[in-house]
């Protein structure tokens, strides 16, 4: 799918953010279109997970513009309208609710925050199980799965909003090899939905398959931005020339 | 090292039949098998209704005010963290003997306001440990991850959801523990409410004696009245603790 460059959902003009002393994100500025798929990438500390967290309010910026299909994120009634109906969130350590089922973890967002009722959201569960391929597990408690299994429950839970972006703050970090491509094939499926997506991940194998952007961050700065094609083959920047050298020949 | 309750009950049944062998000591009091002692027996047993009563009520509403005063605890405002401090280093610092004379001699003179030797017990123990069971709740908050909050933020649940779904539910599988210890403490501390005239267990006790001049037999009877009361609660407290962690395996 092409992406409609005319119009960005999301947004961001010069956003910053500290903590402490310490500049998370200096001045960044990105755009991204409706159905495209963009791959962050960068070492640690270079405020990767800030930036998508900041789309979704986990943390406020505190300088720069962040509009999301439109509306300006801000403590308002509005801005926060919009993110719930508009943004989904897969964590490194998925997150999901110990005490609560799988299907519990699933239904618990669409009966409270979207009105649906228990039956409609269970229907929706389950259709959300089946596309991540694990209905059976509907009744087990989380703790009872494999990461993989669990990363997966947890993308169901976000897909039971009905986003229109997920964000995945490094969603395989946390997993075995062996399961990291259970997770990331249900991700690049997700990609062919159209589904609006930024991913934080050092799988380039994925990044290259399915990204239609690659971001590169340093020292909380955006250093470089291109397609996956020149990103992998003629980075332009020194700092993401050695970062590519270092991840990809170990 | 771990002893079973039956065997602690044994033991002091047979430190019990040790002591009958003396002359000093006349056991007749409350021996079962005379008429007698078999009145005055049920006369003290009939305090365990009372000392029950007035246990679970104060228990119940120390849980709700603990609660209460637990949650400003927490906030990221400096106002409400201040109420709870101050609720707590007041409340926590009080003899809960002197609080119980205060709300039942105290208030009802100073106030024109009597009110009944239950409620009086009952205020007076349920504001003593509203104190620590904040605590315990505060403690058992801010014990779950970071990433439980973030979880429920990114599927939209509202704060109050948030606390009410997610957090509280793992926090007082948590503090189970500590509430069973806390539980067993109010109902030894219900004892003291024998003081303003409540027919629990020790005031049963009290009154058997001005009768029957036996001190060390009836107090001994009453000690054990307490230990079986304990051991009984403590048994259940771990069998909840055990169903609960059950249900989190599905």
């Amino acid at each position: 799918m092409q992406p409609d460059q005319t119009d960005p959902i999301i947004l961001m003009e010069g956003v910053s953010k500290s903590f402490g002393d310490f500049r998370a994100l200096k001045d960044v500025s990105l755009e991204v279109a409706a159905g495209e798929r963009v791959v962050v990438c960068g070492p640690s500390g270079s405020g990767k997970s800030t930036l998508i967290r900041t789309i979704n309010r986990l943390e406020r910026h505190e300088a720069g513009r962040i509009t999301l299909a439109g509306v300006e994120l801000d403590d308002g009634r509005a801005s926060r309208e919009a993110v719930r109906a508009g943004v989904g969130m897969v964590f490194q350590q998925f997150n999901l609710f110990p005490h609560l089922t799988v299907l519990g973890n699933l239904t618990i967002g669409p009966v409270r925050a979207r009105g649906l009722s228990e039956r409609e959201a269970r229907e929706l569960a389950m259709r959300y199980l089946e596309r991540v391929h694990i209905p059976e597990q509907a009744d087990k408690y989380p703790r009872a799965l494999s990461g993989g299994q669990q990363q997966r429950v947890a993308i169901a839970r976000s897909l039971c909003m009905e986003p229109r972006i997920m964000l995945f703050d490094e969603p395989t970090s946390a997993l075995d090899p062996e399961m990291i491509n259970e997770v990331l094939e249900v991700m690049a499926d997700l990609a062919s939905t159209g589904m609006t997506m930024i991913c934080v991940t050092h799988e380039m194998g994925f990044a290259r398959r399915v990204a239609d952007k690659m971001v590169f961050m340093d020292a909380g700065e955006i250093v470089e931005t291109a397609d996956p094609e020149t990103f992998f083959t003629a980075p332009t920047s020194q700092r993401c020339q050695d970062f590519l050298r270092k991840i990809l020949n170990h | 090292m771990k002893f079973l309750p039956t065997k602690w009950i044994a033991l002091a049944l047979m430190a019990l039949g040790l002591a009958g062998c003396s002359g000093n000591w006349g056991w007749y009091v409350v021996d079962p098998r005379l008429d007698a002692g078999w009145l005055n027996l049920r006369f003290l047993l009939s305090g365990y209704l009372y000392t029950i009563l007035l246990s679970v009520t104060a228990f119940v509403i120390s849980f709700a005010l603990g609660l209460m005063v637990a949650l400003p605890g927490i906030s990221r405002r400096r106002g409400p963290r201040a109420f709870n401090r101050v609720y707590v280093e007041i409340v926590r610092s009080m003899p809960i003997l002197v609080l119980i004379l205060w709300v039942y001699y105290g208030v009802a003179q100073g106030v024109g306001l009597s009110i009944s030797v239950f409620w009086s017990g009952v205020i007076a123990l349920a504001i003593s440990d509203s104190a620590f069971q904040a605590e315990i709740f505060r403690a058992g908050i801010q014990s779950i991850d970071k990433g439980q909050y973030e979880a429920a933020h990114s599927i939209s649940l509202s704060n109050a959801d948030t606390m009410r779904f997610i957090i509280l539910p793992q926090a007082i599988r948590r503090i189970l523990p500590a509430l069973g210890n806390q539980f067993v403490y109010v109902v030894k501390m219900s004892s003291l409410v024998s003081i303003i005239g409540y027919e629990e267990l020790t005031r049963k006790a009290n009154e058997l004696i001005v009768q029957e001049y036996r001190q060390f037999e009836i107090y001994t009877v009453l000690a054990l009245e307490y230990l079986v009361l304990v051991l009984i609660l403590s048994a259940g407290v771990r069998w909840l603790e055990r169903r609960m962690r059950t249900d989190e395996r599905g």
